[in-house]
């Protein structure tokens, strides 16, 4: 049964006060919060086995080394990878995006083409002009429609055999859109193409299994699904990680090392370099039981009910306006009230207890496209309620009101 | 009246307010108050960096003494940046430099002096006293 009630007493922080009302957390597409169990994996990792892994005799560095590797198993179960040395532990998204960004300026020559979508992120174009610029390969973009959706028929023809690699975001972090990355992957690996997809926005919704979408590679953060910042995951077909040489040097990731040469660790310490986040890499792998304790398809409906329920009332707003209204969409609400900046209006909602993000999202392309300076963007997560979402659009109308 | 009168002015103004709402609609009132910056310098040199709103901001001579003019596209920030202008335009360079700014503590907007804060207080108050240390360069 999911009750949303008892799920709620797992969060300390959802009892909190903020400007003299009780708190209502609606940017968890910016970072979820943190369930005591993820908290006391936390606590007791630095209360009682806290050492550096992979290299110490001694029984504490065994019994992290131990519970680290415990949750790469995790991680490799959840996303169903074929092996757990297709799992690179990561300091986030960013991280993993960038080191296969690196790794490929050894695979593209001149005139290669890379594909991004017009929905990503900021992390997700800057790469990958970086690397245009290394390789002299060339940009492509997927455009978007007026809904906010992807246009695959635009997609197909931009393919061809130029193409080397495609890099789309599962779910968009602004407009919430949910890409079919199915098609995309399928489309891609047709003329030869790999396939990098952007999980952030998706892992705390969905559980995704990369063999069942055949994807190249795929990264996630752990501050998304209830785990701690500063970790995350990369997993890389074994095929591509081997392809692929190291990203950083320095420790853990070599076999070897003489003045005059360095032999390279066996995956997936060859992309490992230095001491990682311990304590951050085991929590991610509790946040991840959490999370599959209570189940990703109760998760999914229920935040489906707060999605309509949130898009029906904030449409009895006048004058609201909701930014991407595809078909295929998670529990984020971008809008805007006529005549008003949002900042304004993010603003007076904090002063109200709400936490709402605003701006543009690190996605100014689309922004852009809708000509406007920013949104309101309300996320939600599985341990939000409707009597929140009516917090919500009570304190918009006082907004509104306010600032006419 | 001098910089220190005008921001006692405005913690008295202040103080009146029993809770944030009146505070934030007083605000926003004073931001349509704001000496609006000519059209001509809405260019992308006078905007503020580190605002999440638009904020232009325009500084003139007269009489020895600098006179702002300034816009935003976002309604509360227009409010903050006519209480920067209210106290600090038509002063002498030399006194905007010497001004402290700890009067934004006593009128409640401290929280918007927080580097997290995406309306760039912080930012228009450094522009100001820029603008007036430019000028005091010119005088010396």
């Amino acid at each position: 049964m999911f009750n949303v009630e008892t799920i709620r007493k797992d969060f300390p922080i959802l009892k909190r006060q903020v400007n003299g009302k009780s708190l209502v957390y609606f940017d968890n597409a910016a970072t979820s919060q943190t369930p005591q169990q993820v908290i006391d994996v936390i606590v007791d990792y630095y209360s009682n086995y806290n050492a550096n892994i992979h290299r110490g005799v001694h029984t504490l560095s065994q019994e992290a080394t131990d519970k680290y590797e415990q949750a790469r198993l995790k991680i490799q179960k959840h996303f169903n990878a074929k092996a757990s040395h297709e799992i690179i532990m990561t300091s986030g998204t960013t991280h993993g995006i960038n080191l296969v960004a690196s790794g490929f300026t050894a695979l593209l020559e001149k005139g290669d083409e890379i594909i991004v979508s017009a929905l990503e992120h900021h992390s997700n174009i800057v790469p990958w002009q970086m690397l245009c610029e290394r390789t002299g390969a060339i940009l492509k973009v997927i455009p978007m429609n007026d809904e906010g959706e992807l246009v695959m028929s635009a997609y197909t023809d931009l393919l061809s055999d130029k193409t080397k690699l495609v890099f789309v975001n599962h779910i968009s972090n602004a407009l919430g859109t949910i890409n079919p990355i199915e098609f995309i992957i399928q489309k891609a690996h047709a003329v030869g193409a790999a396939v990098l997809i952007d999980g952030a926005q998706a892992c705390p919704h969905v559980k995704p299994d990369v063999q069942a979408l055949d994807v190249d590679f795929y990264v996630a953060s752990a501050h998304k699904m209830c785990g701690p910042t500063g970790v995350g995951m990369l997993y890389g077909k074994e095929e591509w990680l081997n392809k692929l040489p190291p990203y950083q040097g320095g420790g853990e990731m070599i076999a070897e090392v003489t003045f005059e040469n360095t032999t390279y660790a066996d995956l997936p310490h060859k992309f490992e370099a230095g001491t990682p986040n311990i304590c951050g890499g085991i929590a991610f792998g509790a946040a991840i039981d959490y999370m599959n304790t209570i189940g990703f398809d109760k998760i999914a409906a229920y935040e489906h009910e707060l999605l309509d329920y949130a898009t029906a009332e904030l449409l009895k707003i006048e004058g609201l306006k909701i930014y991407g209204t595809a078909k295929e969409k998670t529990s984020v609400i971008s809008f805007n009230l006529e005549g008003i900046h949002p900042y304004d209006v993010g603003t007076l909602l904090d002063k109200m207890g709400i936490a709402v993000r605003t701006g543009h999202h690190c996605a100014q392309p689309i922004m852009n496209y809708f000509k406007i300076p920013g949104t309101i963007r309300a996320s939600f997560a599985f341990y939000n309620t409707k009597e929140e979402i009516d917090a919500l659009v009570s304190a918009t109308k006082k907004a509104q009101l306010m600032l006419s | 009246m001098t910089i220190k009168a005008i921001q006692e002015d405005l913690i008295d103004e202040f103080s009146m307010f029993e809770d944030w709402e009146e505070r934030y609609q007083y605000m926003i009132d004073l931001g349509k108050t704001l000496p609006l910056i000519d059209e001509q310098y809405k260019t992308q040199d006078n905007i503020i960096k580190g605002c999440q709103s638009k904020v232009w901001v325009h500084a003139e001579m007269k009489d020895d003494k600098v006179v702002f003019t300034a816009d935003s596209d976002a309604i509360i920030t227009k409010g903050i940046i006519a209480i920067l202008i209210r106290v600090f335009s038509n002063q002498e360079p030399k006194d905007i430099i010497a001004a402290d700014t700890d009067f934004i503590d006593a009128i409640g907007l401290k929280e918007h002096l927080s580097p997290t804060r995406a309306n760039g207080l912080v930012s228009m108050i450094k522009q100001l006293k820029m603008y007036a240390i430019a000028y005091q360069t010119q005088l010396n």
